[in-house]
């Protein structure tokens, strides 16, 4: 399979990613498609450093990088979902709308 | 991303993580391989795991688990898939050698010489994120019987 191969699945996931963000009502299902996003972008950053190699293999450590800094956003994130699930007892963020007041 | 049940997305999401994880292996980058195993299918789907059970509060099987924009969505979703695709396919990718993989050695050294500001402010970063989860995650009752 050549780099085309990867960089589709890549775009197919980033596109399913959004999908899923915008369309779904749960916050959960908002921060797993805010991940699938993470990883579309990981798998094009592996694939363009396996196939055109760059100095100092830049594309495999901004990859590991971005991985950290998504488990420490997802970490942030379910603690905020988790409060906010709290206080409203609910997980649909179109009920969420009094929060503009 | 279409299923009912949050349970089984986030089974799927899962599946998706390892099969990821098999494609950095097939690159050849095996440490980011090793790397997705430890983080996505280790911790965060664990997490998220974890948060689905803490929040399931029976409306697991709501009749429409859509926002009422899903068209908009839809359209903006295969607009992305479609504009990109198209350019990933247009371009000549002739030039590109064949694969010739990260070698693990090499990846450590670069990771320790020429980006390790941005490695320490990672951690740092990891610091302060779990600080806050443990502050935003505490019960407010703690706090009362605290004061």
């Amino acid at each position: 399979m050549g780099i085309e191969g990867y960089l589709i699945v890549s775009t197919l996931l980033f596109g399913i990613g959004t999908f899923g963000f915008m369309a779904r009502r749960n916050a959960i299902l908002m921060l797993i498609s805010i991940e699938l996003m993470f990883n579309a972008v990981n798998l094009s950053l592996v694939a363009f450093n396996a196939f055109l190699p760059a100095e100092a293999n830049a594309g495999a450590v901004f990859a590991l990088m971005i991985m950290a800094v998504a488990a420490a956003e997802v970490t942030v994130g379910l603690a905020l979902v988790i409060a906010i699930i709290r206080t409203r007892q609910t997980a649909e963020v179109d009920q969420y709308a009094d929060l503009k007041e | 991303m279409t299923l009912r049940n949050i349970i089984h997305s986030a089974v799927a999401m899962m599946i998706c993580f390892g099969s990821l994880a098999g494609m950095y292996a097939l690159l050849g980058a095996p440490i980011v391989a090793a790397a997705q195993v430890l983080i996505y299918l280790g911790a965060i789907s664990v997490l998220i795991l974890f948060a689905i059970m803490l929040t399931q509060a029976g409306d697991a099987n709501l009749p429409t688990p859509f926002h009422r924009q899903v068209p908009i969505a839809a359209v903006v979703a295969l607009a992305i898939i479609g504009l990109v695709g198209w350019a990933v396919v247009q371009t000549d990718w002739s030039l590109a050698p064949q694969a010739v993989g990260a070698a693990v050695e090499a990846i450590a050294i670069a990771l320790f010489t020429t980006y390790a500001l941005p490695f320490e402010i990672i951690s740092l970063l990891i610091l302060v994120a779990i600080i806050g989860a443990i502050y935003l995650a505490r019960r407010p009752e703690e706090d009362e019987r605290a004061n």
